[in-house]
């Protein structure tokens, strides 16, 4: 009878830290992630799947890049706008990396706001992150007609290396897909948020689980890693 | 909001939860400050590997301003939004060393393409199309 009012408190228990913490939490024969629910923990396997995706665009990029003797086509130069008269380099790139990182911002205190049960602020602040990223997917658009208006192909491209264009479009193709599906999902769970589904724990469609609003953090694992992978794609892509 | 196995989120359904410190419960709870000045940082940082482009720094410096400024912001972005600082260790390197292995297929592809340049610039020379 003790071991199992034991059981029953295990999570209030103190855990040992450091090394010796991991050596116990994943030899504790219960769960490993003992601070983390199994929708947390499935959306943090993946996103490391989807790491390792972003990983192989990334180096497949550079690795045709570092092998082509044509010359790269020069990323200051070729996303440059023509603004009041002269070319400011990569401008727009720019302006998209600040837009993703508000919206990373706006989402990171819908997910406090959630926390908080404030349905208002939490479903507000979503709808204002989900505008960001549609904002992000509108001038990726812009940019796209841009490059295809000046000739960039898959299979070349008027300034060099015709690898460019098949880079390009595969890798920023795929993180816009990333965050087109990024914000239908922040609009589904901030219609449930707003009609008060994670108050009432209404059971989820596709689970049948009670609804929390957990829910929120894991979307925003999402979110926030679709704006990690533009960090690495704006250093490797656009500045390198 | 009674519910027995949730035993955790119960911390964040109590109304006093807002005032708690951060700790290793389930529910984040921390300061709007702390998003707000992570934030910031995040755009000054993006405004620095802006500049290094919009003043042409070129060679080495270039390169590992781009990558400091880069493994900053995706520090922050990990530790900070997506809580991975307060999760307990277990979690964290289950998900953060294997990205890190990654290295490893880079030094494969690394040596992989400069053997490719060397055979096109040898048996193809260096003009276009090579």
């Amino acid at each position: 009878m003790a071991e199992t009012a034991l059981t029953q408190t295990g999570g209030t228990l103190a855990r040992p830290e450091g090394w010796r913490g991991i050596a116990a939490d994943w030899a504790s024969d219960q769960r490993s992630f003992k601070t983390a629910s199994w929708g947390k923990t499935m959306m943090w396997i993946f996103l490391l799947s989807d790491t390792f995706i972003f990983s192989c665009f990334l180096l497949s990029y550079m690795t045709v890049r570092s092998s082509t003797t044509v010359p790269w086509p020069n990323p200051s130069e070729v996303f440059s706008l023509h603004i009041g008269g002269q070319d400011i380099p990569l401008i727009l790139i720019a302006i998209m990396t600040f837009v993703l990182i508000s919206s990373s911002g706006t989402m990171a205190m819908a997910v406090n706001y959630g926390y908080r049960r404030d349905r208002f602020k939490t479903a507000v602040l979503m709808l204002v992150t989900a505008a960001f990223g549609a904002t992000f997917v509108g001038m990726q658009a812009f940019e796209w007609t841009k490059l295809i208006m000046e000739g960039v192909r898959p299979w070349g491209n008027p300034w060099g290396a015709p690898q460019f264009g098949s880079t390009f479009f595969m890798i920023t193709g795929f993180h816009g897909t990333h965050v087109s599906i990024g914000v239908i999902f922040l609009i589904i769970i901030a219609r449930k948020v707003w009609r008060g589904d994670f108050d009432v724990e209404k059971k989820g469609f596709f689970t049948s689980r009670k609804g929390r609003y957990e829910i929120v953090e894991i979307t925003g694992l999402y979110w926030h890693f679709v704006d990690l992978v533009w960090v690495f794609i704006f250093a490797f892509f656009y500045l390198w | 909001m009674a519910h027995a196995t949730a035993h955790a989120t119960a911390h964040a359904a109590e109304p006093g939860a807002t005032t708690r410190a951060a700790g290793h419960e389930e529910g984040q709870q921390h300061p709007i400050k702390l998003y707000l000045v992570v934030w910031g940082w995040l755009f000054v940082l993006s405004t620095f590997s802006y500049l290094v482009d919009y003043f042409h720094l070129h060679g080495l410096l270039r390169w590992g301003l781009i990558l400091l400024f880069m493994m900053l912001k995706a520090g922050l972005i990990v530790a900070f939004f997506m809580h991975m600082k307060w999760e307990r260790l277990a979690l964290t390197y289950a998900i953060l060393l294997p990205p890190i292995l990654v290295l490893v297929f880079v030094a494969i592809m690394a040596s992989e393409s400069h053997y490719t340049l060397f055979t096109r610039l040898n048996f193809f020379g260096a003009g276009p199309g090579g």
